[in-house]
């Protein structure tokens, strides 16, 4: 595991598009209105055990968590322009954007 | 209105709680002393936190950076709480605190969250139409305002710093705190003087 | 990999279609004495390292849908927690009969 955060305070970065709900049983703290969705890191809150493996009582690795910023428009289509939606979301469920 | 339990749910709870102390694992007792703990927490504790934020800057940028440590300083031991994060409303930007996959609330300093932040409703919907919800509470910001939703899903728990309503000068902490509401701190409503 | 839209699982409500014309109630009624003292077992028994909150939430999101969405908020919390004793045997199986 690398030392510090991947991505900086201003990065684009997207939600993986993955779904592992189809593939068993699992914790997933990714909500699905942001999978594959683009957004703003606004910045790192630190290194917390993994809880899709905390949940299963599973060894859980530490992971960054971000703040990520979303305009809301993409996601829903409706609201109001410069709405945004920001979520807690673990490094290893974000790639460069 | 939330319904009562189910005469089953209170025959599995009876029937858990005597085989936990059967076994020794948990008993009546612990969990009455730690109910009354938590009973105790209360929005109170949040409205200090805030009345002392408007009126002393190093508390507010205590505040904003580190939530815990500002919580210790109202004297309310956060050993063992998840983190704390205060989200700084401005004339640009205001900000709603949603948990959509469960109920994460900032319990510590807003004691129990209330049944509609947990609603079904809440949670799907605050996070989609926020003016819309916010319109139900008769709360309607401006267009040129931007309405930043908090989704609660990792390990930190979120309260609103809301902005100190004009007509304050001068008023002391506790005047201050009396205008802070739970409803403002999670960001269905806005204080006023 | 399917072209379909992926549908996420039951507790993950953000912008749930149906939902999307119930108003909220403004229900201020605080828990009743089953809810606190759900609660405060809860806190016990993850005080005593012998549950987690992540855990916690995996029970809840495995009750069935049609469960999920008739029980109380903390009958959920309950059938969780009765459920992850019995997974880590520190009680009978015959505590969820």
């Amino acid at each position: 595991m690398s030392d510090g955060p991947r991505f900086a305070p201003g990065a684009t970065v997207r939600v993986k598009d993955d779904w592992p709900e189809r593939r068993g049983p699992c914790h997933i703290r990714t909500p699905h209105y942001i999978r594959g969705r683009t957004g703003t890191v606004v910045r790192p809150l630190g290194a917390f055990a993994n809880p899709e493996d905390l949940a299963f009582a599973r060894p859980a690795p530490k992971r960054t968590l971000y703040h990520v910023l979303f305009p809301q428009e993409p996601i829903w289509h409706e609201g109001r322009a410069g709405d945004t939606v920001m979520v807690e979301v673990f490094e290893h469920w974000l790639e460069e954007a | 209105m939330a319904a009562p339990p189910r005469p089953d749910s209170i025959a599995l709870l009876d029937r858990l709680m005597a085989a936990l102390e059967a076994k020794g694992i948990a008993t009546e007792a612990e969990v009455a002393a730690r109910q009354a703990i938590t009973d105790r927490a209360s929005p109170e504790t949040g409205a200090r936190m805030v009345a002392k934020a408007w009126t002393d800057p190093a508390y507010r940028a205590l505040l904003l950076s580190d939530g815990k440590a500002a919580a210790e300083e109202m004297g309310v031991s956060m050993a063992g709480a998840p983190p704390l994060g205060v989200l700084e409303n401005t004339p640009a930007r205001h900000h709603l605190v949603v948990c959509t996959l469960c109920s994460c609330y900032p319990r510590a300093v807003l004691g129990y969250p209330p049944n509609w932040y947990k609603s079904f409703a809440y949670r799907s919907r605050a996070v989609r139409e926020p003016r819309a919800v916010l319109a139900e509470w008769g709360l309607n910001l401006a267009d040129n305002v931007e309405l930043r939703v908090v989704d609660s899903t990792a390990d930190y728990r979120w309260m609103v710093l809301p902005m100190r309503p004009a007509g304050t000068e001068g008023w002391d902490e506790a005047r201050l705190a009396s205008l802070v509401t739970r409803d403002a701190m999670i960001g269905v409503a806005v204080p006023v003087a | 990999m399917s072209e379909e839209t992926p549908i996420p699982a039951i507790h993950d409500l953000g912008g749930a279609a149906r939902f999307r014309c119930t108003p909220v109630e403004h229900d201020e009624v605080p828990p009743d004495a089953f809810g606190k003292k759900v609660d405060a077992l809860r806190q016990i028994l993850a005080q005593k390292g012998l549950m987690t909150v992540d855990e916690l939430r995996r029970g809840i999101e495995s009750i069935p849908e049609a469960e999920y969405f008739a029980l109380g908020y903390y009958e959920r919390w309950l059938r969780s927690i009765a459920g992850l004793m019995v997974e880590k045997g520190m009680v009978a199986k015959d505590v969820l009969e």
